[in-house]
């Protein structure tokens, strides 16, 4: 994707040398292969670390909350939904904002790479022509379709273009619809199950989980000073890893994010051990959606239906 | 969060929700019964959201 970063670089370097953003929100290489780090900018000669991949997975609206300076960011179609959800909230203003769009063309699943690889994965090469992503280790070297390798949300993803920037780095990319996708199958898959069904599936998704609130950390919309799970008094939640207490943070960590979500995988690409957060919070995007005919982030003036009352809010379940 | 608790494999008899005035004795009694008796019919069932563990210090 080299000329996503040669124009992303470009872009930033005239930003900061024209004085219209104090600095650019990007990424970096990582430490590790297919991690790149959120990365910013402070000067035209820190731009050159810039980088552009299939691995830019974090979410860059996180690091963009209650700033003062004038921030130049790169949005892609879920990152500038989040970017609209934290105007919406209040946590930044839109004039201090430069939004340099990117049209995504979706983030590989470091967590499907892993596990194909025969050892730990040294280096990684992608192939923009070819679609294909090669992954090289020690031992091993693996050449894999990119298309076969994306992150979950990223393959269901409407929205693959920015819906709110100021410039964009490259031309639109084409959108998926409905049509060919059903982005709530595995959703729905779940809502057949009966009551038994569905509480061991969730047991078994959370039973590798080690309370280490990454998914937490990497989310944009956890932004509380203040953490209910890290609260001690009340302690609203037990800390420790009975499987109770790691289900209610997930299931009230995944509810404060109803509305807000923007089905980014920012969490599950952060889980150290690879649980699909995502199956909590894409089933509160579908009922906002069947409920509200609401999606995140794609407004940055309404507030978003949890936050408001109308007297059409549906109310079937209060007896 | 009724649907949210739903899909994490709650049954739907054990969560209800009610808007009851503090006039509204009557529609009180009815909810509760209702209630009671939707939970009574899961007696067999195991229990969720409990801790069995033991608390420690």
């Amino acid at each position: 994707m080299n000329s996503y970063t040669d124009k992303i670089k470009e872009i930033s370097k005239r930003l900061l040398k024209e004085d219209k953003v104090d600095m650019v929100v990007g990424y970096r290489k990582g430490s590790v292969p297919l991690m790149h780090q959120p990365y910013i900018a402070q000067n035209e000669a820190e731009v050159d670390a810039f980088v552009w991949d299939s691995s830019c997975g974090l979410n860059l609206a996180n690091y963009i909350t209650d700033r003062t300076e004038r921030i130049g960011i790169l949005a892609t179609g879920c990152n500038s939904r989040n970017i609209a959800v934290h105007l919406v909230e209040g946590k930044i203003k839109r004039e201090q904002l430069y939004i340099i769009g990117i049209p995504c063309k979706a983030m590989v699943d470091r967590h499907k790479l892993a596990a194909m690889a025969d050892g730990d994965i040294t280096s990684v090469e992608e192939d923009e022509e070819k679609g294909t992503i090669t992954i090289k280790g020690e031992n091993f070297s693996e050449t894999v379709n990119k298309a076969d390798v994306l992150q979950e949300n990223c393959s269901l993803c409407m929205h693959r273009n920015p819906v709110i920037y100021d410039e964009l780095a490259a031309e639109e990319v084409p959108e998926q619809s409905t049509d060919e996708i059903d982005p709530y199958a595995r959703v729905k898959e779940i809502e057949a199950m009966d009551p038994d069904e569905k509480w061991n599936h969730f047991d078994d998704l959370l039973s590798d989980c080690i309370r280490c609130y990454a998914c937490r950390n990497a989310c944009p919309l956890c932004y509380c000073p203040l953490c209910f799970v890290d609260e001690s008094n009340p302690q609203w939640v037990g800390k420790s890893m009975d499987a109770t207490d790691v289900r209610t943070f997930h299931f009230l960590r995944a509810y404060h994010c109803a509305g807000r979500c923007t089905d980014c995988g920012a969490c599950v690409r952060a889980c150290p051990v690879g649980i699909n957060v995502r199956d909590f919070t894409k089933k509160l995007e579908k009922d906002c959606l069947e409920l509200f005919g609401w999606e995140a982030g794609l407004s940055a003036e309404q507030r978003p239906p949890l936050d408001t009352y109308s007297p059409k809010d549906p109310e079937d379940f209060i007896k | 969060m009724k649907n949210l608790m739903e899909h994490m494999g709650i049954e739907p008899e054990r969560l209800h929700f009610s808007w009851i005035s503090s006039a509204e004795s009557t529609k009180f009694v009815d909810v509760a019964t209702k209630v009671t008796e939707a939970a009574k019919s899961l007696e067999n069932k195991e229990k969720k959201f409990a801790k069995t563990k033991p608390k420690v210090a």
